[in-house]
């Protein structure tokens, strides 16, 4: 039905973009049209939302999406400063920060690191595919340990986990999907979104050029076979009743700040996305055993976002004009005065 | 010793001391104590890049015409560091005057025509105060109390001056005052007088405030507006950021809920700094970040993509002693080419140069709105000197806007149009509309990008789309001064010899300008406070047979724009450039300008 309209009134139609100029079957146009679908179906308007991003192939891929939003398009790894900045300015708008594995993990750790370390308030997602499609298959920091490359090159050195490494930060939102998983990664948008503060969502996304064969951990096969979910996730938006079927103690319900829920419905065994230590053992039992965990894997509840720690008024700081931005005479004077 | 004639309110006394013993505190006291008499005073800092221990100098002039610039000749010395006794007796002339402690120096053999006063300041201290570090920041008030009666502070200005200095500290007034007492009171019992300099308080001078640069230029920053500051620490340009923070504090808290109307954010380095005061000129505040050259040249990416993709965002840009690391605790303004084309590819930015306090505060204020209306990075290029001093200044004049907010498309305005291309030339002054983030029309959305782009900030490749677009750029830059503070001319307008320079080298200037004046030369002084220059200095260059440009740095920078930009008259420009990190000096500048001028 192509007049079908969410619950703000927008068609899905609102939250697309321009046609992807990504590889065919690239994991990320998947990210895509997860990240629509989610923006779509919680009816989050359109100008309600900002999208950043750095350089690389992940970083253009906002361009196809969210096109009645605005955008912005920063320098390689330097995304998680606009979104600080932007953040500072106008606490209301929805951010939504894309990035890349060689965005974040390399030339950007330092500002990866710092927006988690300052609670920056964004979905932050990390499109992982281990390689640097843009300039042509070389290895990024979060390359498995002696994988090839598309030309035979031998990775000598140790990836890098961003989601171990924003659990040990102190993320207060901490997720990995896959590409392709749609129905676990909408809901972990989802949830990311009504999420208030860091929401660090990293996805292995295959990069079909260049790093899909056997034996990477971020080619489809791979991560199909050795996927490892921690629990099947629910997303209940604050504006409908809890309808899925699950059994009371066979699942968690997470409470979010806009009233949403992301309800855990468990697989294997207890797992509590609250038990930071814990999460880091399972990952790190997964590394060992050559498994890739996925699902909401840390999750802190009550962590205040960067603007909160700043203390800023209900009104966004761009919106305040001269009456709320110039001292008065009289306070101005007194200010003179003093230096006398 | 015939007594030798009075020297009132014109001389300049050097303080040597340590760095990190509360040497400072005292040293405000006495500068704040001059202005509060209505003496014309400046006073330098001259400290080193280190928290305690090495040898500061601070240098407190007095003069009836109100020169700000810095001799390089002091006519009395106080002297309490051993450290750096020698270098500092060395330079005392015969006629000077020598304070000096003489519990820890051992001055040697007198010079002639020097009039010595040894006061044992450390063993006065110790027979006072209970603790060292009493001990060792009193032994600083000691001398203050030792030169008024020396010199003749008015005592119950100084007397004041404390009081205000230690507002609410009842304890550290207490024994301030009992040093200031003692020191008098040793002067008295044991100095006779015996120079010829004394300062004498001025009877309805206008008061003036005194206020550290770096503080001017942030509250012209809060009266401007500026809601976001990200910044990095550096010297010398934290006490900048640390001012915004402590006047949002005062002037930017809802008495009420006590939240802030200002967000003053210390990131982790100087990219973040910038990206995020774009991230929030992108947002519609107004965004800034402050810091020095090695800050400013982690920034030239970012500020290439906000040239380029038309982002307001003002940088404060407190210079110092370059390259690399240099000398972070010493003044040059040997940034000025790298500001005016930071970044790679086809870039000019807009630079602002403040003179003085007042300018600081003035300029900073208004670069907001120059960065709104041209909606691109405008750089304020202050100093060390300007920033970390203490200037005697005319209190500032109350700013009560309004802001120029630019060409801001607003959902009503989005109404009554049927599209909105973001970097479409409509007014045909180079400068776009543009539309905030979160406005609630169908056309207000635009992906800002650092890629070539199209008038809708579509991504193109297009040979002609990127070649319009940079032309536009180009056409916008010729559009900016008017909007930009014109140049100030002073002088004999009939003069054929010109002099161009800009920022804090006016003090030294105008110095040596009355100089050359006595001596009869004819010459005419501009001064820019903005780049993109104004047709006013081509038309000044023009009535000129040469016109010498000062600048302070060594490969003429300030020239060498000037050149860029009116190339067809060069050849009349002669350079004067001079760098070794320290305030530019009036008699060398006098001297220079009298070299070129016979240079023919």
């Amino acid at each position: 039905m192509a007049d079908m309209t969410n619950r703000s009134g927008f068609s899905k139609q609102d939250y697309q973009g321009p046609p992807s100029t990504l590889c065919k079957g690239c994991g990320h146009d998947s990210i895509t049209s997860c990240i629509i679908n989610a923006c779509y179906e919680m009816g989050l308007p359109p100008h309600k939302l900002a999208k950043l991003s750095g350089i690389g192939c992940s970083s253009k891929s906002i361009t196809y999406l969210l096109s009645h939003s605005h955008g912005f398009n920063a320098v390689h790894g330097r995304m998680p400063s606009l979104a600080t900045g932007a953040e500072a300015a106008n606490h209301t708008l929805k951010y939504i920060g894309v990035s890349g594995d060689g965005d974040s993990a390399n030339i950007g750790i330092g500002q990866f690191m710092h927006a988690v370390r300052r609670n920056t308030d964004m979905l932050y997602i990390i499109e992982n595919n281990g390689t640097y499609g843009l300039t042509k298959g070389q290895f990024s920091a979060t390359a498995d340990f002696h994988a090839q490359s598309h030309y035979g090159d031998v990775n000598e050195y140790q990836p890098l986990d961003l989601v171990q490494l924003a659990i040990e930060l102190g993320a207060p939102f901490v997720a990995r999907s896959f590409a392709g998983d749609k129905t676990q990664l909408t809901s972990l948008i989802k949830a990311g979104l009504a999420h208030k503060g860091c929401a660090i969502l990293d996805v292995i996304s295959p990069c079909v050029t260049f790093n899909n064969h056997e034996t990477s951990t971020k080619s489809y096969p791979y991560v199909k076979e050795h996927d490892i979910p921690l629990h099947e996730l629910g997303f209940v938006p604050s504006f409908e009743e809890i309808t899925v079927d699950y059994k009371p103690g066979e699942a968690t319900e997470i409470m979010l700040h806009d009233g949403s829920k992301l309800i855990l419905k468990k697989l294997h065994n207890e797992y509590d996305p609250a038990d930071r230590m814990n999460a880091l053992n399972v990952l790190e039992k997964g590394f060992k055993e050559q498994k890739i965990i996925t699902g909401l894997i840390y999750y802190k509840k009550d962590a205040k976002p960067h603007h909160e720690l700043l203390n800023l008024v209900d009104v966004p700081l761009r919106d305040l004009t001269e009456k709320d931005l110039i001292p008065t005479k009289e306070e101005f004077d007194a200010l003179m005065k003093e230096l006398l | 010793m015939s007594t030798p004639q009075k020297i009132v309110n014109n001389f300049t006394i050097k303080i040597a001391t340590i760095n990190g013993t509360g040497s400072q505190s005292a040293n405000n006291i006495l500068f704040k104590t001059l202005v509060r008499m209505g003496i014309p005073t400046s006073a330098k800092n001259l400290f080193p890049s280190n928290i305690q221990g090495l040898p500061t100098w601070f240098y407190i002039r007095t003069n009836p015409k109100g020169y700000q610039s810095m001799k390089r000749h002091s006519e009395v010395l106080i002297a309490v560091n051993p450290a750096s006794m020698g270098q500092d007796l060395a330079e005392v002339h015969p006629g000077d005057v020598v304070i000096y402690d003489e519990t820890t120096l051992n001055i040697g053999t007198p010079k002639e025509n020097v009039t010595y006063y040894p006061v044992p300041l450390t063993k006065i201290a110790k027979n006072t105060f209970d603790t060292p570090r009493l001990r060792s920041l009193l032994t600083n008030t000691l001398y203050v109390g030792v030169m008024a009666e020396i010199f003749g502070l008015d005592k119950n200005i100084l007397r004041s001056v404390i009081e205000d200095s230690f507002k609410k500290k009842q304890k550290a007034i207490d024994v301030n005052l009992k040093a200031i007492d003692l020191g008098i009171q040793y002067a008295k019992e044991h100095l006779p007088k015996k120079d010829p300099y004394s300062y004498e308080k001025i009877k309805n001078a206008k008061p003036q405030i005194v206020i550290e640069g770096n503080a001017a230029t942030a509250l012209g920053c809060i009266m401007g507006g500026c809601t976001v500051d990200a910044w990095y620490p550096i010297t010398p340009a934290s006490s900048l950021n640390e001012a915004m923070d402590s006047y949002g504090q005062r002037l930017r808290t809802d008495p009420e809920t006590k939240k802030k109307k200002i967000a003053v954010i210390q990131v982790e380095d100087e990219l973040c700094a910038i990206g995020a005061a774009i991230g929030a000129g992108w947002m519609g505040a107004r965004a800034m970040t402050a810091s020095s050259g090695p800050g400013i040249s982690l920034m030239s990416e970012f500020l290439g993509l906000a040239y380029y993709a038309e982002v307001p965002v003002v940088i404060v840009n407190v210079q110092r002693v370059g390259p690399s690391t240099g000398m972070p605790t010493r003044t040059q303004q040997a940034d000025i080419l790298k500001c005016a084309f930071a970044s790679h590819g086809d870039n000019r930015h807009i630079l602002l140069f403040p003179a003085t306090v007042k300018e600081a505060f003035e300029l900073g204020a208004k670069s907001f709105d120059i960065a709104d209306r041209l909606q691109t990075p405008v750089i304020v290029m202050t100093d060390l000197e300007l920033g970390m001093n203490y200037w005697a200044s005319e209190p500032f004049n109350y700013l009560k806007g309004p802001f120029d907010r630019g060409k801001v498309l607003t959902l009503k305005d989005l109404e009554n149009i049927k599209s909105f291309g973001r970097y479409a030339d409509i007014d045909k002054d180079g400068i776009p509309y543009r539309t905030l983030p979160g406005t609630p029309h169908p056309l207000a959305a635009y992906f800002t990008r650092g890629t070539g782009h199209t008038e809708i900030a579509g991504y193109s490749e297009d040979p002609t789309v990127y070649r319009t677009n940079m032309l536009r750029l180009e056409k916008k830059f010729h559009t900016a001064p008017q909007y930009l503070p014109k140049p100030i001319v002073l002088g004999d307008a009939k003069a054929k010899i010109g002099i161009i320079s800009a920022g804090t080298n006016d003090h030294a200037i105008q110095e040596a300008l009355d100089d050359l004046k006595i001596k009869k030369t004819s010459l005419k002084y501009l001064r820019v406070l903005a780049y993109p220059f104004h047709k006013e200095v081509k038309d000044f260059i023009k009535t000129c047979d040469k016109v010498i440009v000062i600048d302070h740095n060594r490969d003429s920078q300030l020239a060498t724009l000037i050149k860029l930009q009116f190339c067809d008259i060069a050849p009349k420009i002669f350079p004067i450039a001079y760098s070794d990190g320290l305030p530019l000096d009036p008699d060398f500048i006098s001297h220079k300008i009298e070299e070129a001028i016979a240079h023919g």
